[in-house]
């Protein structure tokens, strides 16, 4: 095996260490919150979850803007985009479940108008959304091309949405439901616990990433296999039309090179 | 580009006044609707009149979409996009121009919308000049953010029933600002001051400028 | 030696996975008619639509004007008309406004349209009705009028005989030997093979994907009518 496959084996490796240990600490170790009991534990599950999203999506917005711009075109970017927009929309549905788990016993509902929480569903619908856009089939430029569009759209409409949904929260209703008393003081072992948790659930992110890059790779080389297969396959299948069609015809050609 | 916008918008417009697909398909639509809150929310108190903003942009929206999923279609006829790129029209241009034909298209919608509102619920309108520029703008950032995506998805056959998956998430802070631009104008009286409106023309044009500027990758490749 | 319009070297172009030009050597000249023979699904058409910059090249090269497909497909249509098997034409639009706008489009004035209309035969009742209510052969006769409309510099006809009359067929002859006498090159899919072969200069001929050979007209005989 080469260097580079180690190296992501040895992500891979670290990343559900690391995730092993956040379980142990955040179950284990950190004593319950004052306030909120053992529902405190989710603390170091949710914001690492939620921060893997947006970063999943902070990268494909970048690929798709290198797939774009013309001088740097490579569909290495279109790549890079997918596996990490697929990543991300794993990821949001976790933030949204984790959340969901913690908001029914901490505020009685399991949703709730909140700007963050509105923001990442509507995340989640855009980037599914963009997932859709890439299965259109396509040349593989072509889909690079719209996904890339997609991908940019929904870069730039992620903080009007969020903009939106704060002011509407906050000219019409209030206070918000996050009640900065809810919010557990962190210290200590519990501040080791979460950095922790968002380490390895970023090269969890990274370990994915990259393993979801190299299926896209090797899907694109099956591909081009198959259409070398394909070509070959339509050019040395018999010209029984050639033969049967016009046989004194082909006798005149000045030029027949191309049939190998 | 504002050429070629000019002739693919009035060409849009023609082939709508001849076909009246939008005309027979969106007003019975919108009016049924508009009677099926009536039922559903009751007529009693002031309910229907507060409600009114939101069932006009959730209608409006809806009607939109339609109006797209029409301005695509035909296109597709024939192949008639084919055409369009053989003549060398300017991509930009061809974008600015369906644009422009939807919205127009969504503007009738809307002004019977309207009507409907006034007559059927009882709203009074306030803050005309707020509620006039409100629609534009919401209008301007929905049919770009729909001309656009119906562009990136048109070569799927489940194009009709992944727009409205694209479209309405991607939009929803125009549905969220509109409706609010519309409370404020009916129920508080606001002006065009309205910060909501400021939030529209900024979305409208942000994505006036995407679509402009990405359409011709769309198209071609 | 004339002036060369068009070239594809080792072209490959793929429909999806599948390639529709497998293997394409192709070359057109200035003021020429090239016949492209071949059986359906042999890749006339996509050959066709690869010189309108319609699809991507997948392998290989091409060139038209000069300019490189593979760089910027949209700055050679300016020279091109292509009458293609779908009619590009709008259905709810009459047959006068749809040459209308194909007009402004192209930037030309209106009076270009008129005489038009009459080479093609179209008569004033047929100018009004909307062009779903046309006839095959009058819808060929429509998108033949506007693929020549902008008096193209490269002419590309798939299968512009089909669906019309004697006298349809004999226009679309005259056509193409006008056009390329005015230094027009036309390049035409046709299953007309006996028509087709008469007026071409050179004949090229497809089969699964790839260009088998080509012949000059003098060696044309040799093709019966398939």
């Amino acid at each position: 095996m080469n260097r580079s496959g180690v190296l992501v084996r040895l992500i891979g490796l670290l990343a559900i260490i690391g995730i092993v240990g956040t379980y142990w600490m955040g179950l284990v170790v950190t004593p319950p919150d004052v306030f909120q009991g053992n529902l405190v534990r989710l603390v170091y599950l949710h914001p690492p979850v939620a921060w893997v999203a947006y970063l999943a999506y902070g990268v494909t917005s970048l690929a798709s803007i290198a797939f774009l711009w013309k001088r740097t075109r490579n569909l290495k970017w279109d790549r890079l985009a997918a596996s990490s927009a697929e990543v991300g929309v794993l990821f949001t549905g976790l933030t949204l479940v984790t959340g969901s788990i913690w908001g029914r016993p901490t505020w009685g509902v399991w949703w709730t108008w909140d700007a963050r929480l509105t923001t990442t569903a509507l995340l989640f619908l855009l980037y599914l959304g963009y997932l859709a856009i890439r299965r259109i089939p396509g040349d593989r430029y072509k889909v690079g091309t719209r996904s890339a569009v997609a991908g940019l759209v929904a870069f730039i409409d992620v903080p009007i949405v969020h903009q939106s949904v704060v002011w509407w929260k906050t000219l019409h209703q209030g206070a918000t439901v996050l009640n900065p008393s809810l919010s557990p003081k962190i210290h200590g072992e519990m501040a080791w616990t979460l950095l922790l948790g968002f380490v390895s659930f970023t090269l969890l992110y990274v370990w994915f990433t990259i393993k979801r890059y190299q299926v896209a790779s090797m899907t694109d080389e099956l591909e081009d296999v198959e259409v070398d297969r394909m070509i070959r396959e339509r050019l040395e299948s018999d010209g029984g039309v050639l033969s049967g069609g016009a046989p004194r015809a082909e006798s005149n050609f000045v030029d027949g090179g191309s049939l190998k | 580009m504002f050429h070629d916008a000019m002739i693919v918008a009035l060409k849009d417009v023609r082939i709508e006044l001849r076909s009246k697909v939008l005309l027979n398909q969106l007003l019975p639509f919108v009016l049924v609707v508009l009677i099926l809150f009536g039922f559903a929310i009751g007529t009693a108190n002031q309910t229907l009149v507060q409600v009114s903003p939101g069932i006009f942009w959730v209608v409006a929206f809806f009607a939109a979409i339609l109006a797209v999923e029409r301005s695509l279609s035909v296109e597709s006829d024939n192949h008639a996009k084919e055409g369009l790129m053989v003549y060398g029209l300017e991509p930009a241009g061809v974008f600015l121009g369906k644009l422009i034909a939807v919205m127009v298209e969504c503007f009738a919608v809307e002004v019977v919308l309207g009507l409907g509102v006034v007559v059927l619920y009882g709203v009074k309108l306030h803050g005309v000049m707020l509620l006039i520029l409100a629609s534009l703008f919401a209008t301007l950032g929905l049919a770009s953010v729909g001309v656009l995506f119906g562009a990136l998805s048109a070569a799927t056959k489940v194009r009709e029933t992944l727009l409205p998956l694209l479209v309405l998430p991607a939009t929803a802070p125009v549905l969220l600002a509109a409706t609010k631009a519309w409370e404020d104008g009916i129920v508080n009286h606001s002006g065009i001051g309205d910060p909501w409106l400021g939030l529209l023309v900024v979305f409208g044009l942000v994505f006036l400028a995407i679509g402009l500027v990405s359409f011709e990758s769309v198209l071609e490749d | 030696m004339a002036k060369k319009v068009a070239e594809v070297r080792d072209g490959v172009v793929l429909i999806g996975r599948f390639p529709a030009i497998a293997n394409c050597n192709f070359d057109a000249y200035e003021g020429e008619v090239v016949y492209l023979s071949g059986p359906n699904g042999s890749g006339k058409t996509t050959l066709l639509r690869l010189l309108a910059g319609l699809v991507p090249l997948a392998r290989g090269t091409a060139t038209v004007f000069g300019l490189d497909l593979a760089q910027n497909r949209r700055a050679i249509r300016d020279g091109i008309g292509f009458c293609a098997h779908q009619s590009h034409l709008y259905d709810d639009l009459t047959v006068l406004e749809n040459l209308h706008f194909a007009a402004s489009a192209l930037r030309l004035p209106k009076p270009t349209i008129d005489s038009l209309l009459d080479e093609f035969a179209l008569p004033n009742r047929v100018r009004k009705l909307p062009a779903q209510k046309l006839s095959a052969g009058q819808r060929k006769r429509v998108s033949l009028a506007i693929a020549v409309m902008k008096s193209p510099h490269l002419l590309l006809l798939d299968e512009p005989h089909s669906s019309l009359d004697d006298d349809g067929k004999d226009m679309v002859d005259r056509l193409m030997r006008r056009y390329a006498e005015a230094g027009t090159t036309v390049v035409v899919a046709s299953h007309e093979t006996k028509r087709s072969a008469a007026i071409a200069d050179r004949i090229y001929r497809f089969d699964k994907g790839a260009t088998l050979g080509m012949q000059s007209s003098g060696q044309a005989e040799g093709l019966g009518d398939e």
